[in-house]
């Protein structure tokens, strides 16, 4: 293994520590939208698709490479808007200026 | 130069998807936090796009261009009670770009080191199972296949077959990066597997395999990240899937089974012997009117809304009966379990989305205490989630199962199709116990009944 790939290592593991610490205090009010937001942030694959479908090497490449930047920016745009648009139902009881009582 | 512009978008979009996911904690931050997000990515997009790797534009902008004209109707126009097959088939195309990218890699890298042909060969297994995986999953969810279990003799040796050999090819590319059929070997059995790991997942059980195929697409990315050493795409595929993993085992656990029982158990398959059997029992059916007098003088009622609520698209006939229930006085609570519906979370976005206000959402475990003041437990579609057999019946397929305690209330109602078993193929004693009365009918009809019932009754 090279050091690079030791690192990269570093940031995956500890990254998963992060997304499981963040993610255990969801509520289950918002398991739904999480599993939208999640997809929607894993079209970030569009970051390697753009890559392939660009750099011009072969007509094969860059035809696989622009179905995964289709594919990738479905999840992306598609993804956003499905998220924002179920957090914008999440209304509390109209006239409660505080929760009613903890989420946990 | 451009290298540290394209670094800093990239870092400053990891801070702001981990603030993102951080602020779906508290309903009221959710949505900024996620708009956050959503800046994070088209700062990603708009860096990567810098790349010196990219020298033409034409197949970008095309891919840009399809993506977006699917992906506006995919998120604008889809309802809400469709959202599980929704998210089923969106790790499809997750996974199809993560597999694509790997293919594309693999194409024009010659000389491939075995760290990387690792991540690659990682990254088109995970993805391309995942692919053929999220679309059955969306077939069974859209009923395009039947929802039940599909098995056959030696289902398990079969899979486990073709996961060795999977694996065994993947052993090999790594040793010798250049043996293409191979790399394609993995690819097509992937694909193979894709299907028959969700032919013998019952409807019930999706909740924990859309959880389960969520994490797989989130790996793929995270191993395209690794092939082609981007962070970015380490930290998104991480958490991608951590949240996946930690929901699929929060979904298990709702159901007191284990994973393994869920992915290779086949539940639902068979009615297991040993279960109470309901012959001889009958269960006492009420008319609307009946009804409609117990409801609208109720002080406390809570509603435990099910699948079958969902599938009668019932949701906003729902929220009318609540908020009539609510002007005679009576206070309504809803009850939601955890695995209730087809995915995380299924219930409570269908309420939101009949505009209940989410201080009335509770889960299983703040609301069990409650079940023995409420005057009325309204159950609608739902059914195994409140079996009492999961808690006094050690012979029951669903014993141990956490279940909202409706039969603690001082009377039950339950709005249901027929006298169908649920999902689990088990007969459900509540229905015969004393003070449960039943509604037969569709609930969408049987809800819009009640409420012209109750209006009538001033």
């Amino acid at each position: 293994m090279t050091p690079l790939a030791i690192v990269e290592l570093y940031v995956f593991i500890l990254a998963g520590f992060v997304g499981f610490k963040v993610i255990t205090r969801v509520p289950p009010l918002l398991h739904t939208p999480l599993m939208s937001a999640t997809n929607a942030i894993s079209g970030i694959s569009l970051v390697g698709s753009l890559v392939a479908a660009g750099s011009g090497q072969g007509l094969w490449s860059s035809v696989l490479g622009a179905i995964a930047v289709a594919s990738a920016t479905i999840n992306v745009v598609g993804g956003f808007i499905i998220t924002d648009r179920m957090l914008k139902m999440f209304r509390r009881e109209p006239g409660q200026e505080k929760p009613a009582r903890p989420r946990h | 130069m451009t290298t540290y512009l394209i670094e800093a978008a990239y870092l400053a979009a990891s801070v702001l998807f981990i603030l993102g996911l951080g602020s779906l904690t508290r309903p009221d931050t959710a949505r900024r936090g996620m708009q956050q997000a959503a800046v994070g990515m088209l700062l990603a997009v708009v860096g990567t796009l810098l790349h010196h790797d990219i020298v033409r534009y034409d197949w970008i902008i095309g891919g840009l261009v399809v993506g977006t004209i699917i992906g506006i109707p995919l998120g604008l126009l889809v309802p809400m009670t469709a959202m599980p097959q929704r998210i089923a088939i969106s790790h499809l195309f997750g996974a199809l770009a993560a597999t694509l990218v790997g293919v594309v890699e693999y194409h024009h890298d010659t000389g491939l080191g075995s760290a990387k042909m690792a991540a690659l060969g990682f990254e088109v297994l995970f993805g391309a199972l995942t692919v053929t995986g999220s679309f059955m999953a969306f077939a069974k969810l859209q009923e395009l296949l039947p929802g039940r279990p599909i098995t056959y003799r030696g289902q398990n040796a079969v899979n486990a077959v073709l996961f060795a050999a999977a694996l065994g090819l993947f052993a090999w590319v790594i040793w010798h990066p250049s043996a293409g059929w191979a790399f394609f070997a993995i690819i097509g059995l992937a694909l193979v597997i894709g299907v028959l790991m969700v032919l013998p997942i019952g409807g019930a059980d999706m909740p924990v395999v859309v959880s389960l195929l969520n994490s797989y697409a989130g790996l793929a990315s995270a191993a395209t990240g690794f092939a082609i050493g981007n962070n970015l795409l380490i930290i998104a595929g991480a958490l991608d899937g951590a949240s996946g993993f930690l929901l699929s085992i929060l979904m298990s656990k709702a159901m007191n089974r284990s994973f393994s029982n869920v992915l290779f158990g086949a539940f639902g398959a068979e009615v297991t012997a040993g279960a109470k059997s309901a012959a001889g029992l009958e269960v006492r059916s009420i008319t609307h009117a009946d009804a409609a007098m117990q409801l609208a003088y109720a002080r406390f009622v809570v509603v435990v809304p099910g699948y079958g609520m969902a599938v009668a698209q019932a949701q906003h006939q729902v929220r009318e009966l609540a908020t009539l229930i609510e002007h005679k006085g009576g206070e309504v609570r809803f009850a939601i379990h955890p695995v209730a519906g087809r995915m995380p979370g299924h219930m409570n976005v269908l309420l939101a989305e009949a505009e209940i206000p989410y201080d009335k959402l509770y889960d299983m475990d703040e609301i069990n205490a409650e079940f023995g003041r409420a005057d009325v437990a309204l159950v609608i579609g739902a059914n195994d989630v409140v079996n009492p057999a999961a808690r006094n019946d050690k012979a029951s397929p669903i014993y141990g199962m956490p279940i909202l305690n409706v039969d603690h209330a001082k009377s039950v109602m339950v709005l249901k199709r027929g006298m169908s078993p649920g999902f689990a193929g088990i007969e459900n004693e509540l229905f015969y116990q004393d003070k449960t009365v039943m509604l037969f009918g569709d609930a969408k009809s049987s809800l819009t009944r009640l409420v012209a019932e109750i209006k009538s009754l001033d």
